[in-house]
């Protein structure tokens, strides 16, 4: 009971700092904009390829690329527990009553909260250039879930990486390092079957993937609901792993001060 | 609450090591009475952050444990976290948050809600004098503000012990003072313990009732800082006499007790005594009673930087550098 009060007088700290900072959740959506709307525009001929399966390019990259966006701005959630550090306020923290899960979920549940914020964004912009979700409501909340248990996980290892490198240079590099690659090896921007074998593999164990393939399928006409709760459960599972990671990080920082 | 501790914080024999084999502590002991004001003095890197952190359940010790308010620093650091409040080298200050929302979200931490927060939170800042700035951003604080800041955190809970690490570095002279006041404040008024770190020599002698000099992780003195400056080899006394008078002068003060290096030279009189204030007024009496007039009088106290340059052996100037 107590962490879960916690938690929230965390995530409402940082959820303050957003409301004074909006243009952050600007900011991280600059890339994912620039692919829906250059991408798309530029390989509108690939729904031309035999064996692509769907109608219109757009409506087939938009799902991926929400599912980017979260990916884009939930990488950086680590630059403010850095400058925690940095501030003298991680110490203040850690010597207080406060559990280091609570810590950690606050920050998560801040990130989530951008990428709902993000996706509804990005979701309305799709709309206007031509995407459309035949799932209708229920399943655009689906792609929105899936978007935030993806973003809130990868927002828990970036404040994993956070604790254990303590540099911002570090947490960077990583985040860029990581974002592409985990999008190219995904259904983001071509059907499974057009994929490369060994790239189609990969994808089955990216988790990137398993959000876009539960987000595109929930806002398709036809959604596959057992793949859906499937992707969901394990997105999930892999947002629990990532928060207990962190929360173990933090015994990482404590050996090093 | 548990007010039958008589020593506040007990540590015995901490070590420390980090990576790369650089000894922090090395075999650190301390005891601090309960509502008293101890001073940890060392140079940079002598020990004192190391010693902080441990106490304060951040870092842990290689060896050995401490105790602070009676709770085991490893075993029992939720209940030592409770009674504790801590101000670190670093403002610990969210810079995106008002003050008013940093002293509310500590306090909320510590279990504080609705009114008896609210409450606390207004009466803290008034005493620290930040009603004004209470609801600008800590960003736009002054460094001074920024500490006061710490400290109303710090007490939100009404801690029983309160930790200062280095609370006056990168002060104005005057920002210095008022803290110092507040310090003396807290102890005098609430009862506090405070345990505080310097490497200020004029701060630890202020502000401590007892102290204890750190060198190379290790405490190498320990005492009242009056206590450890009187043993040294005295107070100096200067006497201005009135005429020169040698040879009387030494046979006049010859009956007086506790007087070392008695040295005459022409109309000036310098000497040593163990507690010169006292001495002072024997001096004097066996002065006139010889019939030499005394034209003026000072006495010189031992400062702390003859302590440190005694069990050190280094000058503390030299040891900073």
């Amino acid at each position: 009971m107590t962490t879960l009060r916690h938690m929230g007088y965390m995530a409402l700290r940082d959820l303050r700092a957003l409301w004074r900072q909006p243009w952050y959740v600007v900011a991280t959506l600059v890339q994912p904009v620039i692919w829906l709307l250059l991408f798309g525009e530029l390989f509108k001929r690939v729904a031309d390829l035999p064996g692509f399966a769907h109608e219109s390019y757009i409506a087939y990259l938009a799902p991926g690329v929400v599912i980017m966006s979260a990916l884009f701005s939930s990488g950086w959630s680590g630059m403010a527990t850095i400058e925690d550090i940095d501030r003298g306020v991680t110490d203040r923290l850690l010597v207080s009553p406060v559990s280091r899960g609570a810590i950690i979920a606050g920050r998560v549940t801040q990130s989530a909260v951008v990428i709902v914020i993000q996706s509804v964004i990005m979701i309305g912009l799709a709309l206007a250039v031509g995407a459309s979700f035949p799932g209708g409501v229920v399943g655009v909340l689906v792609l929105i879930l899936v978007s935030a248990l993806l973003g809130a996980g990868f927002a828990a290892l970036s404040n994993s990486l956070a604790l254990v490198t303590r540099q911002e240079e570090s947490l960077i590099g990583a985040v860029t390092l990581v974002v592409l690659p985990l999008t190219f090896l995904s259904t983001a921007l071509m059907t499974a079957d057009l994929l490369p074998g060994w790239m189609h593999t990969v994808a089955k164990y990216n988790p990137v993937n398993w959000a876009i393939e539960a987000g595109r399928s929930a806002t398709a006409a036809n959604p596959d609901w057992g793949m859906i709760a499937g992707y969901t459960a394990l997105l999930a599972a892999g947002l629990v792993l990532a928060s207990t990671l962190a929360t173990q990080a933090f015994r990482a920082y404590q050996r090093s001060v | 609450m548990k007010t039958s501790v008589d020593h506040a914080i007990e540590a015995a024999d901490l070590v420390k090591t980090y990576p790369g084999d650089v000894r922090a502590l090395d075999g650190l002991s301390l005891s601090v009475p309960a509502g008293t004001i101890f001073a940890l003095l060392g140079p940079n890197g002598a020990g004192k952050s190391t010693t902080v952190r441990i106490l304060t359940t951040l870092s842990r010790a290689d060896t050995s444990t401490a105790r602070v308010a009676g709770h085991d620093v490893v075993s029992r650091a939720g209940a030592v976290r409770h009674v504790i409040g801590c101000v670190g080298q670093r403002s610990g200050g969210d810079r995106e948050a008002t003050g008013r929302e940093n002293v509310r979200l500590q306090g909320q931490l510590h279990g504080l809600r609705g009114r008896d927060l609210a409450a606390r939170v207004d009466e803290l800042l008034a005493q620290i004098g930040l009603e004004e700035a209470a609801d600008r951003l800590v960003r736009t604080y002054s460094g001074g503000m920024q500490r006061r800041l710490d400290i109303a955190m710090a007490l939100v809970h009404r801690p029983q012990v309160l930790f200062l690490d280095e609370p006056t570095t990168g002060l104005d002279p005057e920002v210095r003072m008022d803290m110092w006041r507040e310090i003396e404040r807290l102890t005098r008024e609430q009862g506090l313990t405070i345990l505080l770190t310097t490497h200020y020599l004029d701060e630890a002698d202020r502000l401590a009732s007892e102290l204890a000099i750190v060198d190379r992780g290790r405490v190498v003195a320990g005492g009242a800082p009056e206590r450890l400056k009187a043993e040294l080899r005295g107070d100096a006394i200067n006497v201005e006499l009135a005429f020169a008078a040698n040879g009387a002068v030494q046979q006049a003060l010859s009956p007086v007790p506790g007087i070392r290096e008695l040295v005459v030279e022409g109309t000036s009189l310098r000497a040593r005594a163990d507690e010169g204030a006292r001495a002072v007024p024997l001096v004097l009496g066996a002065l006139e009673a010889g019939g030499i007039d005394v034209a003026s009088v000072t006495v010189a106290r031992p400062s702390l930087d003859d302590v440190y340059l005694r069990h050190t052996g280094r000058s503390f100037e030299e040891a900073e550098r």
